[in-house]
């Protein structure tokens, strides 16, 4: 399973810790997340679904690549980080 | 009549509150550190309502129903109805999406629970839940006009004034950077637009009085008075007389007609404060002298109000929402971005810091 953290900035906000998840995309990891826990999506993606302007979204040590889709393929022991980009000031 | 200030600011929403001991700043904020760009403790039912703009989290509003002791996050405004779902990629990137919650106001009297919520990138919503879900108002977004549309202090256009007359709350006027004075008479199902008389000397002269660009920095109404309207513009002061739909301006200001807030008098028409600047390639006080103006006869004359604010070195800017006067016609609030908040008891006469010492203020406003 792929392990997703969360930047320890929205715990000011509500409970996120890392949970381990299935999927083959960060889509996918990202949705099986906000099942559980519904409040963190408009946290991390704008009513479009894209990911919002200062998050940002590694997978082993990489940016995702579209922002928008959020379309990466991920392995099965993937290490996902969601955090706050420094351009957010 | 009991008095309390809510100060939306860079790092959360304060409250100061005047007892037998006179005004006093209450500590912490709450939402410590979090940018407040609104807040209304609604007079219909005590609900305290704040919209925070976290910089990396979006836009969250949250209500409290005990002033603010304990909070719940509500549903924010979304954009998701403006999206193309066969649009592709391109549209995707496109899709405007939810930048700032600017504006915050109760429905009528006689509609409990309903608010209104002014945004931007420029769309107006409703909610009849107490903020729990909102509705996008279709009408005005979907008028042509709002092509012409431009940002205004901000990247992209945006309502922050909403009106709703208390004789008729089906009659709703809005104030839009930049994007002129619109209205509507059936709740938002149809709007015109109300700027005739208004100018923008900065624009190319063919479109000086284009109704669709003109940029009223704040639009107030006399509570007593619903039809007495008053606009701070970018261009100067104009006020109307006939709910907006001629307006004039007022070329006597002193001592400038440039600013962001106005405040009318919630029982005279005639009286209205305004904080003056440098015009816009500056926007700071004149000479360095921090000053309110008011007049107290229409717009024909202003006064200078300066008991109590700094004389020299000042250079406080005041945004479109950081003065307030209180339903007792005589209380006033002021705020600064340096981070300065004054309260005058007197209509202005004389004001008293009650903080030097403030996170940048995005608003002051008063509990009805």
């Amino acid at each position: 399973m792929a392990r997703v953290s969360f930047t320890p900035h929205l715990a000011r906000f509500l409970d996120c810790p890392p949970v381990e998840v299935d999927g083959t995309t960060v889509r996918s990891a990202l949705e099986r997340v906000f099942a559980t826990n519904p409040r963190l999506r408009g946290y991390v993606l704008d009513e479009h679904a894209r990911l919002r302007p200062h998050v940002a979204v590694f997978v082993d040590g990489r940016p995702v690549s579209d922002r928008a889709r959020l379309d990466d393929a991920i392995e099965a022991r993937s290490e996902l980080y969601v955090l706050q980009a420094l351009s957010g000031g | 009549m009991s008095r309390r200030l809510w100060i939306s600011t860079r790092k959360g929403l304060f409250r100061a509150e005047h007892s037998a001991d006179g005004w006093e700043l209450r500590n912490p904020p709450a939402f410590l550190g979090s940018p407040v760009s609104a807040a209304l403790e609604d007079p219909r039912d005590g609900m305290l309502y704040a919209a925070l703009s976290l910089g990396h989290f979006g836009v969250k509003l949250h209500r409290s129903e005990d002033l603010g002791t304990t909070w719940t996050e509500l549903g924010a405004p979304s954009y998701a109805f403006a999206a193309d779902p066969d649009g592709g990629e391109e549209a995707l990137a496109k899709a405007p999406a939810l930048e700032l919650a600017w504006s915050l106001e109760p429905g009528g009297a006689d509609e409990p629970g309903v608010l209104w919520c002014g945004t931007i990138p420029g769309g107006l919503f409703r909610s009849e839940d107490r903020g729990k879900t909102w509705a996008a108002n279709r009408a005005l977004w979907d008028r042509p006009e709002r092509a012409r549309w431009f940002g205004g202090g901000f990247d992209k256009p945006g309502i922050h004034s909403i009106l709703v007359d208390p004789r008729d709350s089906q009659h709703v006027t809005v104030g839009v950077s930049c994007g002129g004075v619109w209205t509507s008479h059936d709740a938002g199902a149809s709007w015109e637009i109300r700027t005739a008389g208004m100018y923008a000397d900065y624009m190319p002269p063919e479109q000086r009085e284009d109704p669709a660009i003109q940029d009223p920095h704040r639009l107030v109404a006399c509570a007593a008075d619903p039809d007495a309207l008053w606009v701070q513009h970018h261009n100067g002061i104009f006020r109307s007389r006939d709910g907006g739909r001629l307006w004039r301006d007022c070329p006597r200001a002193r001592p400038s007609a440039f600013g962001f807030a106005v405040a009318v008098h919630p029982e005279d028409p005639n009286v209205a404060w305004f904080v003056p600047g440098i015009k816009d390639e500056y926007r700071v006080p004149v000479d360095a002298r921090f000053v309110v103006s008011r007049t107290r006869d229409g717009g024909d004359s202003f006064e200078t109000l300066e008991r109590g604010l700094p004389h020299r070195a000042a250079y406080d800017l005041v945004y479109r929402h950081a003065l307030d006067v209180h339903a007792d016609g005589e209380t006033l609030g002021l705020a600064s971005t340096t981070g300065n908040l004054w309260v005058s008891e007197n209509g202005g006469d004389q004001w008293s810091a009650l903080s030097h010492h403030l996170p940048p203020v995005y608003a002051v406003r008063f509990a009805a």
